[in-house]
């Protein structure tokens, strides 16, 4: 689904299996490649990372996730340069953990903690106009 | 099996070399290596050398040929790369080499050349070590990753940011009357806690510098020492290495590091040691947390103990295992592919008795040396014995 994405030229080079799951995160659909022992995993993926099964199939994340860490990032790399501070966090939606940027909160050290819900969406990075997955709290989105 | 002995160590002085290439900065490790070890250059029979960054810094691929003639060896040739570990696996496939009696000599280290980059474009380069796709493109930079270690840590089994501080300022002192060290001045805990944040919770004096630096170790045979008269008192009796799944979100636990589990287990058992013999340590302190993971992987500190380490003097240059006598990567320096081989290089020394910080380990024995890749998705340990 790699030609869908190339809206305004603003993605230069494809990368099949994650383009298309970042599309379904767009449209409220992510998903997780997950084993018949359980095990989730994000695409492109042939085997199953944890066991080794290469029996994969498609199972939708969780409609919320759960906060595990978080960091105010002061200090970005030039792809984030116009974005700093921003909020990283990485959240468990049920088959597989997810890291994103936290909108919609400021930008301070207690914003957002361990055990809080976010929902997963896509967003743009303000630097540069490339997608990136958004986790905005639950409260708010 | 043949043991295998540290012959000789060479480093640069580590710090801002903006103007000095890499093959320079290699050369010179290299060939203070070969006069400490008083070994011949021609005797060399293969080359193993660490670089992470060297394509972006440089634009410089294909370095291991041209290190070698920098350095005056003409034998094969390799690169090894793993992202901050770099030199480790290259040092650690010298010793498996000589082990196996494929080789009596060879060349180790790394180099890494930095600062001649805009400290952006830096941030960016070391980033390229974690997931590019599910990590990197949504902001994880690499004081970001361990920030999401250290509140994962906090969370999990408590600690604080001025625990922390007590481990930036306790390597900032030992790095004091180390020559080859960026920074040799103290830094007090109230200074660590009042600079400015990169990534929450981590503040500025956890954070490693960006360095310019290159380190080697010429690698012998116990029977090629004893054949030459090469005074080769060290030992490396034991290696191991570990990996992870390269995205942290990906990881067990967020505020451990199995693979480092894993390359201390291996690395122990082949040199018959148990952590209760560990005499002194240089670990992988890229940031303040990840002195805490490595001292808690190689079983100086039990699991959820390693924070206070530091605080409690347990780490500290009088304590019972001092840990990062060098200074660490905080305070010594952090050219990225250089630093496996450097550590092995001031854990000689200090068990040699002639680095400036060898008093407070006069009677150690053995030491062990943590070198991690990226978030600890790759991490190499090796063991130091006192053979004789």
């Amino acid at each position: 689904m790699s030609d869908d994405t190339a809206d305004g030229g603003s993605v230069p080079a494809t990368n099949a299996g994650y383009d298309e799951w970042l599309d379904a995160v767009a449209d409220g659909e992510g998903y997780a490649l997950v084993c018949p022992d359980g095990h989730g995993s994000l695409p492109p993926r042939r085997v199953c990372p944890e066991c080794g099964s290469t029996e994969l199939s498609r199972e939708p994340l969780a409609a919320t996730g759960t906060v595990e860490t978080q960091s105010v990032v002061h200090v970005p790399s030039p792809r984030f340069a116009e974005d700093a501070p921003y909020v990283t966090a990485i959240a468990d939606f049920g088959p597989v953990r997810v890291t994103g940027v936290v909108r919609g909160i400021d930008p301070e050290p207690d914003a957002i903690e361990a055990g809080d819900e976010l929902e997963a969406s896509v967003g743009t990075r303000e630097t540069d106009g490339e997608r990136i997955v958004v986790f905005r709290p639950t409260d708010e989105a | 099996m043949t043991d295998v002995r540290v012959a000789g160590v060479g480093l640069t002085r580590f710090g801002n070399h903006p103007e000095r290439t890499g093959r320079d900065l290699f050369a010179t490790a290299a060939l203070r290596a070969f006069e400490d070890a008083g070994v011949p250059r021609e005797d060399v029979e293969e080359l193993n050398y660490g670089n992470f960054m060297g394509a972006l810094a440089e634009h410089q691929g294909h370095q291991a040929p041209l290190m070698a003639e920098a350095a005056g060896v003409r034998c094969p040739a390799t690169r090894y790369e793993s992202a901050c570990a770099s030199a480790g696996v290259a040092v650690r496939e010298a010793v498996r080499t000589v082990r196996a009696g494929d080789a009596d000599v060879v060349l180790a280290g790394g180099m890494e050349r930095m600062t001649n980059l805009p400290t952006a474009e830096v941030t960016e380069g070391l980033a390229i070590a974690a997931d590019d796709l599910f990590e990197v493109r949504e902001g994880v930079t690499f004081p970001g990753a361990y920030a999401l270690m250290a509140n994962a840590y906090f969370d999990a089994y408590g600690g604080e940011r001025e625990d922390l501080a007590h481990i930036a300022s306790k390597n900032h002192a030992n790095a004091v009357p180390n020559e080859y060290a960026q920074f040799r001045s103290e830094v007090s805990v109230e200074e660590a806690m009042d600079a400015p944040p990169v990534a929450e919770p981590l503040h500025l004096y956890d954070a490693c510098p960006i360095t310019d630096g290159a380190s080697a170790l010429v690698i012998v045979s116990e029977e090629y020492a004893a054949d030459h008269d090469v005074d080769a008192p060290v030992a490396v009796t034991g290696v191991g290495q570990g990996t992870d799944r390269l995205a942290l979100a990906d990881r067990e636990h967020v505020a451990r590091t199995p693979a480092a589990d894993d390359a201390a287990e291996t690395a122990y058992a082949a040199a018959g040691v148990e952590p209760a013999d560990v005499d002194v340590a240089e670990v992988h302190d890229c940031f303040t947390i990840a002195e805490v993971l490595a001292i808690e992987s190689l079983g100086i500190a039990p699991r959820g103990e390693g924070i206070t380490a530091a605080r409690d003097g347990r780490t500290t240059a009088d304590g019972d295992v001092p840990v990062n006598l060098s200074g660490g990567l905080k305070a010594k320096g952090h050219p990225v592919g250089a630093t496996g081989g450097s550590q092995i290089a001031e854990l000689t020394r200090l068990l040699r008795g002639d680095h400036p910080n060898s008093e407070h380990v006069a009677d150690a024995e053995v030491g062990v040396a943590h070198n991690a890749g990226g978030t600890v998705a790759s991490a190499v340990v090796h063991v130091l014995e006192v053979a004789e």
